[in-house]
């Protein structure tokens, strides 16, 4: 079998393809991270709530009122999102003059009732989350065998991720939701309702999370916890991608996951911290991240 | 981040703990702890449920002992060493603990037995795994009550070689229950000539488990040892059915509890061999008491759940026996007696603190022959508390061998 340092080719790519998989999930909720930050100026924890709460919101759709997996797709990011806008209407809007570390906190605190209250109705021990039938089974592609579901997810987030930075870097609507983080006072001033900007805004982030919620739960256990471990994860690979940097974060999200991938072959004791010692080394070198600005 | 959500949860917890013993500490109470994983992952194991299965066992006992009211105390040690102790300390000095029931987690429970052996409480292990608690970090005041490392192999990795599962390799969680477990059965697959081919250490609570199948599948190895518990497991075996890895692995389940095969359902578990101290379908006595159990809390209970129940019974029997809450009197009881009760007939504690007890290799059942809810076992072998637990290593000073 042919090898590269020692390690033969199908291993690698098998583990390329994996990586892109995970990928996939970091940077879609990234994306909605910077998104949030970028335009909002709010660091929201409450990121990975929101992700297990698409999934929950799917899984009940499925078992309580027979929404299938594609229409839990649109709609579990719509009610989702439709929270999103409550929060931000009622609570994260009071607290825009102040400094983004009561954001923080208030987003903080809402992470923590939502898990608490899923743990306390759900347990700790999740439930599944059927694979749709149209994706069901995988694809031999010879050095691995992918399930086809998995396949799915790559394609999903990677249209998913780059119709949003087209929306914001490229069409009028974009344009004026970066007027609006450049100088929201004048903004106002042309006739534009800036608070629905922002709601729509906070809403639109939150959405990608439940997003990707959906399309974790035929993949994970649907339980309270899911959310807990990645946004720590997503966190570091906002960092890395540049803090409120659209491409930054897809990019990052996508090369990290495979970087951990490698790292699971190589020196599997350390794949957990792999993400936090790039961002360190980041930090250091390149403080405004790869993609950041000044 | 993580540990300032702990910190929360915690003063909450002191908060509802200390109102509810402000009056302990009086020698007219009995006072029992249980000091478990509350929220985590290992939550549904034992959990809260099992709190409602230590009640159960009380007010079974009648609610009191030699004349004095049994109190129930409960904490949540969050997976942390350092909590599980500091709070076992705690009730030892202000609120006049007479005996504890440790949860899941070895790590914890490892700590937890440190601090029974300096201030003298009979210390129940009933939800760790780590055959350690019983050799090298074994005390006098401890007993490990429902399974152990050594147990879990004996049953399903002989099951499995005896099969023709001979090349073997492991998935094993990074801390010190899993890589005693990968030790235990690759003893076992080594003594009944088989072969361990290599082994990944997955660290707990791992986002994704795909990477490393792909790995455990190019070994070539037959037999795909779960090394893991909880939601690791259950995690990890739903992405080996979506790689097509058990087509060509046969999994086998060093540790699984009925909660993790509900989640996961027949139809990803089905064939899995595991070991199991308790079902609750096994007789109409185990029937009578899940049915008890299941109108509380709406689940059947998992093997830790009766084994909670039945400890804190074999506990309140021996201070009735004795007369007394002391410790070295209500130890050497514990150690001179038979527990006969729903979780075991005939067991006993070994002077190295194992209670041997029968242990069962069990086969999941598929959705064709499951044919009630929770109907997910079915017998492939009983095994005698000797064989399961095995012979005293020595390695724990108060059992030679």
């Amino acid at each position: 079998m042919t090898q590269i340092f020692g390690i033969p080719v199908a291993v690698i790519l098998g583990q390329l393809t994996l990586g892109l998989v995970n990928g996939s999930f970091y940077a879609l909720l990234s994306l909605g991270l910077a998104v949030i930050f970028g335009l909002m100026g709010v660091v929201n924890f409450a990121h990975g709530a929101y992700y297990t709460l698409g999934a929950f919101a799917a899984l009940l759709g499925l078992q309580y009122c027979g929404i299938n997996y594609w229409a839990a797709l649109v709609l579990a990011p719509l009610a989702v999102g439709a929270v999103g806008i409550a929060v931000e209407r009622l609570l994260l809007r009071r607290l825009y003059g102040l400094d983004p570390l009561y954001g923080l906190l208030l987003t903080f605190g809402l992470a923590l009732i939502v898990e608490g209250s899923l743990h306390q109705v759900f347990g700790a021990s999740g439930q599944s989350y059927p694979v749709p039938q149209s994706l069901a089974g995988a694809v031999n592609l010879h050095f691995m065998f992918l399930p086809l579901y998995r396949a799915w997810v790559i394609l999903a987030s990677v249209v998913v991720c780059f119709g949003t930075w087209f929306v914001i870097e490229r069409t009028r609507l974009g344009a004026t939701l970066r007027a609006a983080t450049e100088n929201a006072a004048l903004l106002g001033a042309f006739g534009v309702n800036v608070p629905l900007l922002k709601a729509a805004t906070y809403g639109g982030g939150v959405a990608l999370a439940a997003l990707a919620g959906v399309l974790a739960s035929p993949v994970v256990l649907v339980n309270s916890h899911m959310g807990n471990s990645l946004v720590t994860v997503v966190f570091a690979v906002v960092v890395i991608g540049g803090m409120g940097s659209i491409l930054g974060a897809i990019v990052s999200g996508l090369v990290l996951g495979v970087v951990e991938g490698f790292t699971k072959v190589i020196y599997p004791e350390a794949s957990n911290i792999v993400v936090f010692v790039i961002m360190a080394l980041v930090l250091i070198l390149r403080p405004t991240g790869l993609f950041g600005r000044e | 981040m993580r540990s300032r959500a702990r910190t929360i949860r915690l003063a909450a917890l002191i908060v509802s703990c200390t109102a509810g013993s402000a009056a302990s500490g009086a020698s007219d109470q009995v006072v029992i702890g249980d000091i478990d994983d509350m929220s985590g992952v290992y939550a549904d194991v034992m959990g809260a449920a099992g709190v409602e299965a230590i009640n159960m066992a009380i007010a079974d006992f009648g609610g009191s002992v030699l004349g004095r009211k049994v109190v129930l105390l409960t904490a949540d040690h969050q997976n942390k060493p350092d909590i599980g102790a500091s709070k076992f300390r705690e009730w030892a000095d202000q609120n006049g603990l007479n005996g504890l029931l440790g949860g899941s987690n070895t790590g914890v429970n490892i700590a937890m037995a440190k601090v029974a052996a300096v201030k003298k409480v009979p210390l129940f292990h009933i939800g760790p795994g780590g055959a350690s608690l019983t050799n090298e970090d074994c005390t006098a005041y401890t007993v490990h009550y429902v399974y152990d490392t050594v147990a879990l192999a004996n049953g399903t990795a002989t099951a499995i070689v005896n099969a023709g599962g001979k090349s073997w390799f492991y998935l094993t969680a990074d801390y010190a229950f899993g890589t005693q477990l990968q030790a235990a059965a690759s003893k076992v697959v080594e003594a009944h000539g088989g072969r361990n081919v290599g082994a990944v250490r997955v660290p707990l609570g791992a986002a994704d488990f795909s990477s490393f199948l792909l790995q455990a599948q190019a070994s070539g190895a037959q037999v795909l040892g779960l090394a893991n518990a909880g939601t690791d497991f259950s995690n990890s075996l739903k992405a080996a059915n979506e790689f097509g890895i058990t087509r060509t692995m046969k999994p086998a389940a060093l540790l699984a509890f009925l909660t993790d095969i509900h989640s996961l359902g027949l139809g990803t578990a089905q064939g899995l061999y595991l070991t199991t101290a308790w079902y609750w379908d096994l007789n109409p006595e185990t029937r009578a008491f899940a049915k008890r159990f299941f109108a509380k809390v709406k689940r059947q209970p998992t093997m830790d759940q009766a084994g909670a129940y039945s400890a804190t019974l074999t506990y309140l029997k021996a201070v009735k026996a004795v007369g007394s809450t002391d410790p070295d009197k209500v130890m050497a009881e514990l150690k001179n007696t038979r527990i006969n009760d729903v979780f075991t007939q005939g067991g006993y504690i070994r002077a190295d603190g194992a209670m041997i007890h029968d242990m069962y290799v069990m086969q999941v059942k598929t959705p064709q022959e499951s044919r009630y809810p929770w109907d997910y076992y079915k017998i492939i072998k009983k095994m005698s508390g000797e064989e399961a637990f095995g012979p005293i290593t020595g390695l724990c000073p108060l059992a030679r061998k």
